[in-house]
């Protein structure tokens, strides 16, 4: 039973396509980071599978039930962006509150906060909390009665470094435990060892899926080999000028080394003609991080206007 | 069942911990025992005029600060939770949207009810052991028509704040319109009666113009807290209509109830097809 999915999902408010045909799936025991601009329409597709909109076509099933379900919503823990709470309760109130809507155990409420860090603090009202403490009850607020899909918007705003390990390390336990888990984050760098698989949004279509391997596939984006030569540039630019995979390529000089950026298919071919040249004293292989394959599939000018990742 | 009482029992114990709930029942109390015992003074004396006396007047101040309390309790009641942040997150509970408005009602609803059960059922019982002459079966009687008459009042008006609260996006515009329903039926509406009455010089079928009353709970309200002392009792400027109303007291309750029915349902029709 998938955690979700959504067929050839559309959503249209007014007259504006929010989704086009989105398709989409998370198994149990899987990170699936979300990752798209302001308007790509990451919320919508929350929103969805929440229960809290209808698609205007296509099909959103839910742990194998409709979205929106009391008994689906009972296994799901929310953490929205910029996640409020009532002030004038405490950390515990606020918790015992939200228990009892879920119907999950109280007695558990105390044992949830000491876990994510606010042992010291339940008892004092919300409206003294920073905005990390408020976050990290917005986290045990999510995985009240252990739920099963847990979608978590931008968790670590708002928490220090240290934190942010804790959390990963929690969602790491989570899914290997075969929690779902959707991780809306603009934070791409961090988050990158974390995820199974990422899913890029633009314009209310997803635009790629997979794992990071896989999006470096499709994304056919070009590795970086940095290459410290051993007896000198000019014999090292010759070399790689001489090998078949090396011709036309640009090289960039930094700092005594050479940057060559080579396709995927040929950088195996290049890295063997160079060893066999000699003139390599050291090299090191840069693939492109999550961030530049983001970049490139939403595509340079659109992240300029929009305002960056989201 | 149980979300509703868990969104009730915070709505009450919120009430307790901001004081709402003592505060209004407080104003009751001294309300009532001011009118009790300062409500002949009009007439050159201090002390206990009589009970119907005392319930006109209790009823006459009532339809100006009860509508006034419900709409100040329950106006950000939705919106509130909405420009707070926790709506959202809220509807991803399993609470449906009914079950989120039912239970706000519950819990201001019962807020109101204990608040005005405590300051006016003390005021009663201290009249009835501080006054000598008087008949505490009557007193009790009125006190209780009263108090049930004043909560079936103000849960019409805490309805008629959820309509708001369900269709605007901001507090402020909440607050506006609900001191513009306040201002409607509290001071506009009887003098609108009135103008009716003047312009149409008589050509109005007089049978329908008592009906015209039902359209104010505030009127009906009155209406109750008066009528019921029977044929004695003083009924002044529109609603001297209400003399003609062929319904009696069981009509008027009804139409109370009503009151808070029609718009309960109503906010709930609204709140349904709004947009989260």
């Amino acid at each position: 039973m998938s955690c979700f999915r959504l067929e050839n999902v559309s959503y249209r408010y007014d007259k504006a396509l929010v989704l086009n045909g989105v398709d989409l799936r998370l198994e149990p025991g899987e990170i699936l980071g979300l990752f798209g601009h302001n308007g790509a329409g990451k919320t919508t597709s929350i929103k969805l599978i929440l229960g809290l909109m209808t698609p205007t076509q296509g099909r959103v099933s839910v742990l194998g039930g409709e979205a929106g379900d009391p008994h689906v919503s009972q296994h799901i823990g929310y953490l929205p962006e910029n996640v409020m709470f009532y002030p004038q309760l405490t950390g515990r109130e606020i918790l015992n509150h939200f228990a009892r809507l879920k119907g999950a155990p109280l007695k558990r409420v105390p044992q949830l906060l000491e876990q994510v860090g606010l042992g010291d603090a339940m008892n004092a009202r919300v409206k003294t909390y920073s905005k990390g403490m408020r976050q990290r009850l917005g986290l045990a607020q999510a995985l009240l009665g252990t739920p099963k899909l847990l979608m978590l918007d931008e968790p670590t705003v708002g928490l220090d470094p240290v934190a942010t390990a804790d959390l990963y390390r929690l969602l790491r336990r989570l899914r290997d435990e075969g929690t779902g888990i959707v991780l809306c984050s603009h934070v791409l760098p961090g988050v990158e060892p974390y995820i199974d698989r990422a899913a890029i949004l633009t314009d209310g279509a997803v635009k790629a899926v997979g794992d990071l391997a896989s999006l470096r596939r499709q994304a056919n984006m070009p590795v970086t080999l940095s290459i410290e030569p051993a007896n000198g540039t000019p014999a090292l630019e010759k070399a790689i000028a001489g090998a078949s995979a090396g011709n036309g390529l640009m090289i960039k000089k930094d700092n005594g080394r050479l940057q060559v950026d080579v396709r995927p298919s040929e950088k195996m071919a290049l890295i063997q003609s160079l060893m066999s040249s000699g003139e390599v004293q050291d090299l090191g292989i840069y693939q492109p991080t999550l961030e530049d394959v983001y970049v490139h599939f939403i595509g340079a000018g659109g992240l300029a206007h929009r305002g960056g990742a989201q | 069942m149980n979300s509703i009482w868990t969104i009730a029992r915070k709505e009450l114990s919120d009430s307790l911990r901001n004081r709402w709930l003592i505060a209004i029942a407080l104003v009751f109390a001294v309300l009532a025992l001011g009118i009790a015992w300062f409500g002949a003074a009009a007439s050159g004396q201090v002390g206990y005029a009589s009970t119907p006396a005392t319930i006109a007047s209790l009823a006459s101040l009532g339809i100006f600060l009860i509508p006034l309390i419900a709409l100040l309790l329950a106006y950000d009641a939705i919106v509130g939770e909405e420009e707070g942040g926790t709506l959202l997150l809220l509807m991803t509970y399993p609470l449906s949207r009914g079950q989120l408005l039912f239970g706000k009602f519950l819990g201001h609803g019962l807020t109101l009810a204990f608040a005005t059960l405590l300051g006016f059922g003390v005021a009663g019982i201290a009249i009835a052991l501080l006054v000598d002459e008087v008949a505490v079966g009557a007193l009790a009687a009125a006190m209780f028509r009263f108090i049930v008459s004043t909560i079936l009042l103000g849960w019409g008006f805490i309805a008629l704040a959820y309509m708001i609260s369900v269709r605007v996006s901001e507090k402020p515009v909440a607050a506006g319109m609900a001191l513009g329903i306040w201002f409607f039926f509290v001071l506009v509406f009887d003098l609108m009666l009135l103008g009716i009455l003047v312009a149409s010089e008589g050509k109005l079928s007089p049978e329908l113009l008592p009906w015209l009353l039902m359209l104010n709970p505030t009127d009906i309200y009155r209406l109750l807290n008066i009528v019921a002392f029977g044929e004695g009792a003083q009924l002044s400027g529109v609603l001297s209509l209400g003399a003609d109303l062929p319904i009696g007291a069981n009509g008027l309750w009804f139409a109370l109830v009503l009151w808070f029915v029609i718009p309960l349902a109503g906010a709930w029709a609204l709140f349904r097809n709004r947009r989260i």
